[in-house]
């Protein structure tokens, strides 16, 4: 140990540790305008503007889809078949309850929605973000289990969700599928991204 | 001007190109240079078949970087749409097919390298399990080369972003949502990758200055880093054993030729001429190599709106795509998707570490026992398996097999399923238990000297 200290200039190599250490200091400092660039830009942020959508031509049973900041949207018109579909549905769900998902607090209800008859909701799997296809036809008509009672099916790791958007248990999706802010301008229109508290919800 | 290097100075023999040699020699080491890599570098005399694929994946990486280069003349990473509603991106690529003279040979040429890098890569690893390249002293070596295996997973996937198709976009969404599932940092991690908060025009930007100019800078300098590392400590041979032992009064390997003009002329130029053949085969006849080089899906512009039917992620991904697939149980109250990403990439990083595994007395599996040849044997099928089970949809079952009602043993023994996860722990399990079996294996003498020729 004291023949290291004789060996070594102490206040030189003082020195160059405190030089290396403010340097690697102004290079981290660097890295900040570099790093924070990749973050979502102004404009990006900017694009959440509501969407109105007409839903006065949905016939019952049908679907349509709208994008709203950059995602699709589904509003499903709901038969009284499908919606008693739910009911049934409950015991096999992940989360029948809705807990742990995301949505207004206004649609945390049975049927997941402010007017039974409408779902709307992000068509995006909170797997990892593909959108699940339509399965809507009971029975095994479009390929699915001969019990099938109507929902959707996400192609890309098969999580199944009924016709509320909620997961089926033991599912790759860990939760519901998320519905966004939204309220009835009259009966036939609905926007999107804005809701009567004018907060984001969710 | 005195020498750098212990080599001799290039001398002129007093013609203008000798004078001008001579010149540039006294001031650049290009003389030392071309001796220690290529003149004087001496290599076992006993290379093989195996021994194509490293100067191969260098021809493809120039093909890639010279096809490369001219595709960036006529692409446009942009994600808006044209006045047809088609996306530019998209668009741009289909313009490069259809308008540009040759345009789609240079493409298809570029897409065509992207798979043939991966068969050289993959058999350019197996060589080095086969013959244990990795050992000491080229523990670097293989680690360098792990890296560039990193590094040409990236720069496949954010290259595959670029048509701007189906298959492009969501296969992105979903890679890109994975990081997500990273404890409290992943939702701003993917956020931050993307640059928004779905895949867009500034994730496809981002993916073209990473694609065509961040990581070829780090692969190239990997690559020179990987020779450089080899050139250092000498190849190694099908016999596992250092040729260095034994050497002549000049201090030349006996068992040695110079890799030039032996190898390069007589063993890699050919190999080169016979790849080239089949890369033009497949780049005129085959490009989308019934859809597992292009996928079909990605022939239809990116949609936000709607996911394809059937996703897979081109085949080269597909062994680890796999893995990631096979994680379906939650573990210490953190989700399954997190643990699929630390499988997929664990089953990466798990290589790096290789070289300080394996304990056998033997490097090459010439010599090596028969523990070694059965569990190596059953990892390639295992990984094969993995690899064609990623290309299929979650609940696919062998032979077009229906699951029946009720207990049946082949509704398991049919399951892909049931097979991802049993090759998955294997693939594991092959490399965690090494140090144990590599040690007990039964290994044949090792010989002195090279066997063959």
């Amino acid at each position: 140990m004291s023949d290291h200290k004789q060996d070594c200039d102490c206040e030189r190599r003082n020195l160059l540790i405190a030089t290396s250490a403010v340097g690697g200091v102004a290079v981290a400092a660097a890295a900040v305008p570099f790093v924070a660039s990749l973050a979502p830009s102004e404009r990006a942020k900017a694009i959440g503007a509501p969407v109105i959508v007409d839903i006065g031509k949905l016939a019952p049973g049908e679907k349509t889809v709208v994008k709203w900041r950059g995602k699709p949207v589904w509003i499903l018109r709901r038969t009284p078949e499908m919606l008693a579909s739910l009911k049934a549905a409950e015991e096999k769900l992940s989360d029948p309850g809705s807990e742990k998902s995301d949505q207004p607090d206004y649609t945390k209800t049975p049927t997941r929605a402010i007017k039974d008859e409408y779902l709307v909701a992000i068509g995006i799997c909170t797997h990892l973000g593909c959108s699940p296809s339509d399965k809507l036809k009971t029975g095994n008509a479009e390929g699915m289990a001969a019990d099938w009672a109507g929902g959707f099916l996400c192609p890309c790791h098969g999580s199944l969700f009924d016709l509320a958007g909620r997961v089926f248990k033991s599912q790759p999706a860990p939760t519901n599928l998320e519905i966004p802010p939204h309220r009835y301008l009259s009966d036939t229109s609905i926007i999107i991204g804005e809701d009567s508290n004018d907060s984001k919800g969710a | 001007m005195a020498a750098n290097s212990s080599f001799q100075k290039y001398q002129s023999d007093g013609s203008r190109l000798g004078n001008l040699l001579e010149w540039f020699d006294a001031r650049f080491p290009l003389t030392s240079m071309w001796k220690t890599h290529m003149s004087e570098y001496y290599a076992p005399k006993n290379f093989n078949f195996w021994y194509f694929f490293g100067v191969i994946s260098l021809l493809v990486l120039v093909i890639q970087f010279v096809t490369g280069i001219f595709l960036v003349m006529h692409y446009k990473p942009d994600g808006t749409l044209n006045a047809s509603g088609i996306p530019i991106a998209f668009a741009s690529v289909e313009y490069i097919m259809r308008d540009v003279p040759g345009g789609w040979l240079i493409r298809y040429m570029h897409s065509t390298g992207a798979s043939a890098f991966f068969i050289a890569i993959y058999l350019h690893m197996f060589r080095g399990m086969l013959y244990g390249s990795y050992r000491k002293p080229r523990e670097l070596i293989w680690v360098t080369g792990v890296v560039i295996f990193l590094c040409l997973m990236a720069i496949a996937f954010m290259g595959y972003l670029l048509p701007w198709g189906q298959m492009s976009y969501w296969g992105a969404q979903v890679i890109i949502n994975l990081f997500s599932a990273i404890p409290l940092v992943g939702e701003g991690l993917s956020t931050l990758i993307r640059g928004d908060f779905v895949v867009s025009d500034a994730t496809l930007n981002r993916f073209f200055a990473f694609h065509v100019c961040a990581v070829p800078l780090v692969l190239l300098g990997l690559v020179v880093m990987h020779v450089l590392a080899l050139h250092e400590v000498g190849s190694n041979n099908p016999d596992g054993v250092e040729i260095k032992k034994f050497k002549d009064e000049k201090g030349i390997p006996l068992d040695s030729v110079p890799f030039h003009p032996q190898y390069t002329i007589g063993h890699d130029l050919p190999a080169c001429v016979i790849f080239l053949i089949l890369f033009f085969g497949v780049a005129f006849f085959l490009p989308e190599m019934g859809g597992y080089f292009l996928e079909y899906n990605n022939f239809l512009p990116a949609d936000p709106m709607k996911t394809p039917a059937h996703l897979a992620p081109v085949w080269y991904f597909t062994p680890f795509y796999s893995m990631l697939r096979a994680m379906v149980w939650n573990f210490f109250w953190i989700d399954a998707k997190f643990w699929g990403v630390v499988s997929m990439g664990g089953g990466v990083v798990i290589l790096a570490f290789l070289p300080w595994l394996d304990r056998s007395p033997a490097k090459s599996i010439r010599y090596r026992g028969p523990i070694f040849k059965t569990l190596l044997t059953i990892f390639v099928i295992g990984f094969v398996i993995l690899g064609y089970l990623g290309t299929k949809a979650p609940g696919y079952y062998f032979f077009g097999y229906t699951p029946s009602e009720g207990f049946n043993p082949l509704n398991i023994l049919l399951s892909g399923d049931i097979h991802t996860r049993l090759f998955t722990f294997y693939y594991f399990l092959f490399f965690l238990t090494m140090p144990y079996w590599s040690k007990i294996d039964k290994c044949k003498p090792v010989p002195e000297r090279v066997t063959s020729k």
